[in-house]
């Protein structure tokens, strides 16, 4: 192979990064760009054109018009009088809800899975090596209908498990104690949020000026932590527990998973935690063997050497396939369609047959999947740029 | 490989490859009238559901049911051989856009028409072939008597029929709200619905009565007598082709016509000298109607040869003498009180 021309080095201002952008050969780039964005308006044009010579009417003006269909479950207010607008929120809304909470609990699972996996404890690392075995070489769908019919085999809401407190398991949903108040959770996510910002704030002090008591930093935490759900409480708010009683055929009050959301995000989490616990493993034998053996022989505590040495550097690992992991279960959650709940394929699917818009619905459907997996992508960049500044990398 | 010739490689291939899928595309686009498709490929592609009666696999293999017959039917006008039809199963989520984009010739798996299909997706119908309604099945424990009965259930739908727009129209009606649940594989439905995930089964009545028998156990289910929609189930095909549409509709009626006239199969050979001008028109005897549609002159002959009349396509399949044991119902001719009515062949 003959040499190649030098990298162009990387340009300064506007031009300078669209000439960068373009890379070495930018004509055969421009054309090959123009050669693409014709070929999709080509494609696009002739799709029209057949759908106009068969009478079909291709556009998005049905996005405005009465949806006429209802949905299970919602986290906005919807009924079949409502737009195919409000309704494909819906289910994008379904879509986040599942993924959100199955990539919180996954993650949480899946580190004490991966961090057991490890153990020297023989039965356990036995078990959980069994589990994540299991779970991860069946395909997901099959163990999704595994958790639907469980779910279904569960008894009538009157005679409804109830394994601990006011938690009733029944073939109609699962009934939890919620808050009483709507806002609650707000308040509680709000009191998270704060807790976050002042102990960031608190990190950069303490890098600045050293090291504070320990006792003092917690009391600070603490406080910024209760502040926002106590002022909340002085204005009004209620954080009175609601729980689920039984009235004729169906239970009233709490919280109400239905089966098909119980079963979809249990085999979301267990699926995932599975995945995560083994990245989690891979993260920490990552750290080479030398990194432990450093720090025992400095005289930390074994949970020490795992939080302050071990984990900081297994998380640059971890981190980027993480993120792969959260965006593959965001886009899993799509075989809802087979067990009934109602996400962004399911609604989009009933959306099609109802208005015969078959490729404008699917558009909506790549439209809605992409920007997801662009916002977590863009995330993980920002986070990877940091590390990379941290580490003196430019 | 050199820097150059790489270039020059990509400067051919890339351009190469844009031609060649748009040869590709351009050809699937622009295909012909259907019936010239279907003459050159020697069969007709039919779209086909399955359910037991109507459409479905017997132990050999081979497709049997009421609209298997209908497609026996065109093919052997067409072809002067009910076997020169290819069934394919499709499900409701998809069989409409595999209709659109050209898969099959005509679709034969109980869709309803609509206006909407009609205007909105361009699809052209055959004549009704079976009057049909949407009915709700609810275990018999629940004690339930009318649809109004049901405010607040969970209803059991599959996606891709009309049933999700109907059952919403039908509670709007009656001011009462439900919980739908919308699965699209029909055995996982039935499942859920075996296991009590709802109260009703909503469908078109007639594949109601198919889900019934498949449930453990049958009788602790009861098919409401009201019919919350009316679902005219028709064969359906891609606008375009005005000529395959006359087929289609024309052989539909010749098979309700024969029916009125008392045409069987075993005694169709025996109208051979009948004086009945009517008849003897119909049949081809006297020459003119299989000429002017461009089929064989014998051409109603041939399909009742094959499948029968419209009585014995229902009787055979979904009829009293059958597991499904239907009542004719509105799927009479309209001499004994039905709504079958061909119009005059002359």
């Amino acid at each position: 192979m003959t040499t190649r021309s030098a990298p162009v080095p990387p340009g300064t201002g506007v031009f300078g990064s669209i000439r960068t952008w373009l890379g070495e050969r930018p004509l055969e780039q421009i054309v090959l760009l123009i050669g693409v964005v014709l070929l999709f308006a080509w494609m696009g044009d002739n799709a029209a054109e057949n759908m106009a010579s068969h009478g079909m009417r291709p556009g998005f003006a049905f996005l405005s018009q009465p949806a006429g269909f209802e949905i299970g479950e919602s986290l906005i207010g919807y009924s079949a009088r409502d737009s195919h607008a409000r309704a494909v929120l819906v289910g994008l809304l379904n879509t986040i809800e599942v993924s959100f909470i199955g990539c919180v609990a996954a993650t949480i699972l899946g580190v004490i899975v991966g961090v057991a996996r490890l153990s020297h404890n023989p039965l356990l690392s036995a078990v959980t090596r069994v589990f994540i075995e299991i779970v991860r070489d069946t395909p997901i769908l099959l163990q999704l209908f595994v958790w639907s019919a469980l779910l279904h085999a569960l008894p009538a809401t009157r005679q409804a498990l109830n394994p601990i407190g006011s938690v009733f398991l029944s073939n109609r949903g699962v009934f939890l104690p919620g808050f009483a108040d709507g806002a609650a959770p707000l308040w509680i996510l709000a009191a998270l949020v704060a807790t976050l910002v002042v102990g960031t704030i608190l990190n950069r002090v303490q890098a600045r000026r050293g090291a504070m008591r320990t006792s003092r930093a917690a009391l600070i935490l603490v406080g910024a932590s209760l502040v926002v759900p106590l002022s909340a409480l002085a204005f009004g708010a209620s954080f009175a527990l609601d729980r689920p009683v039984l009235d004729g055929f169906n239970f009233e009050g709490g919280l109400t998973l239905s089966p098909e959301f119980a079963a979809l995000l249990t085999g979301l989490v267990v699926y995932n935690t599975a995945i995560i616990a083994e990245i989690v493993r891979g993260g920490i034998q990552a750290v080479p063997r030398g990194q432990w053996e450093a720090a025992r022989a400095v005289g930390l505590s074994a949970p020490r050497v795992l939080r302050l040495v071990v984990l900081p550097q297994a998380m640059r690992v971890i981190l980027p396939v993480l993120m792969s992991a959260y965006l593959s279960l965001t886009k899993t959650s799509s075989l809802a369609v087979a067990i009934g709940f109602p996400d962004l394929v399911s609604v989009v699917n009933t959306q099609a047959n109802v208005t015969g818009q078959a490729i404008e619905t699917i558009s909506i459907l790549v439209v809605c999947y992409l920007a997801l997996s662009l916002i977590v992508s863009a995330l993980m960049n920002l986070h990877n740029r940091r590390l990379a500044k941290a580490e003196g990398r430019t | 490989m050199s820097a150059s010739i790489g270039a020059a490689v990509r400067r051919i291939l890339i351009p190469g490859a844009v031609a060649l899928t748009a040869a590709f595309l351009t050809s699937t686009a622009s295909a012909g009238p259907t019936l010239d498709a279907i003459k050159a490929r020697g069969f007709i592609k039919a779209g086909v559901g399955t359910a037991p009666g109507f459409s479905a696999p017997d132990d050999a293999g081979r497709w049997k049911g009421f609209w298997v017959d209908f497609g026996r039917a065109y093919a052997a006008a067409v072809f002067n051989d009910p076997e020169k039809v290819q069934f394919t199963e499709s499900s409701p989520q998809q069989r409409l856009p595999a209709l659109q984009s050209g898969e099959f010739d005509i679709l034969l798996s109980a869709v309803t028409q609509t206006f909407g299909r009609a205007h909105k997706l361009g699809f052209h119908f055959s004549p009704v072939l079976f009057y049909d309604g949407q009915g709700l099945l609810v275990p018999k424990k629940l004690g339930v008597t009318k649809g109004a009965d049901l405010k607040g259930a969970s209803v059991c739908i599959q996606t891709g029929t009309t049933g999700e727009a109907n059952i919403a129209d039908f509670f709007r009606r009656n001011n009462a709200t439900f919980k739908p649940v919308v699965i699209e594989t029909s055995p996982e439905l039935l499942k859920a619905f075996a296991a009590g995930r709802c109260d009703v089964f909503t469908q078109d009545a007639s594949d109601l009565a198919i889900k019934r028998t498949e449930l453990p156990k049958p009788d602790d289910y009861v098919l409401l007598p009201e019919r919350i929609s009316k679902e005219p189930l028709v064969a359906a095909i891609r606008g375009g082709d005005d000529k395959w549409q006359e087929i289609v509709n024309w052989v539909s009626y010749a098979t309700i016509a024969a029916e009125e006239f008392g045409i069987t199969q075993a005694n169709v050979d025996s109208f051979a000298d009948t004086k009945d001008p009517d008849i003897r028109r119909f049949l081809g005897i006297d020459p003119g109607l299989g000429e002017a549609a461009g089929l064989d002159p014998k051409f109603i002959v041939n399909i009742i040869k094959a499948v029968g009349n419209y009585g014995e396509i229902f009787n055979r399949n979904v009829g009293a003498g059958t597991k499904l044991a239907f009542e004719r119902g509105y799927n009479q001719p309209w001499t004994k009180g039905g709504l079958l009515y061909a119009p005059p062949f002359r």
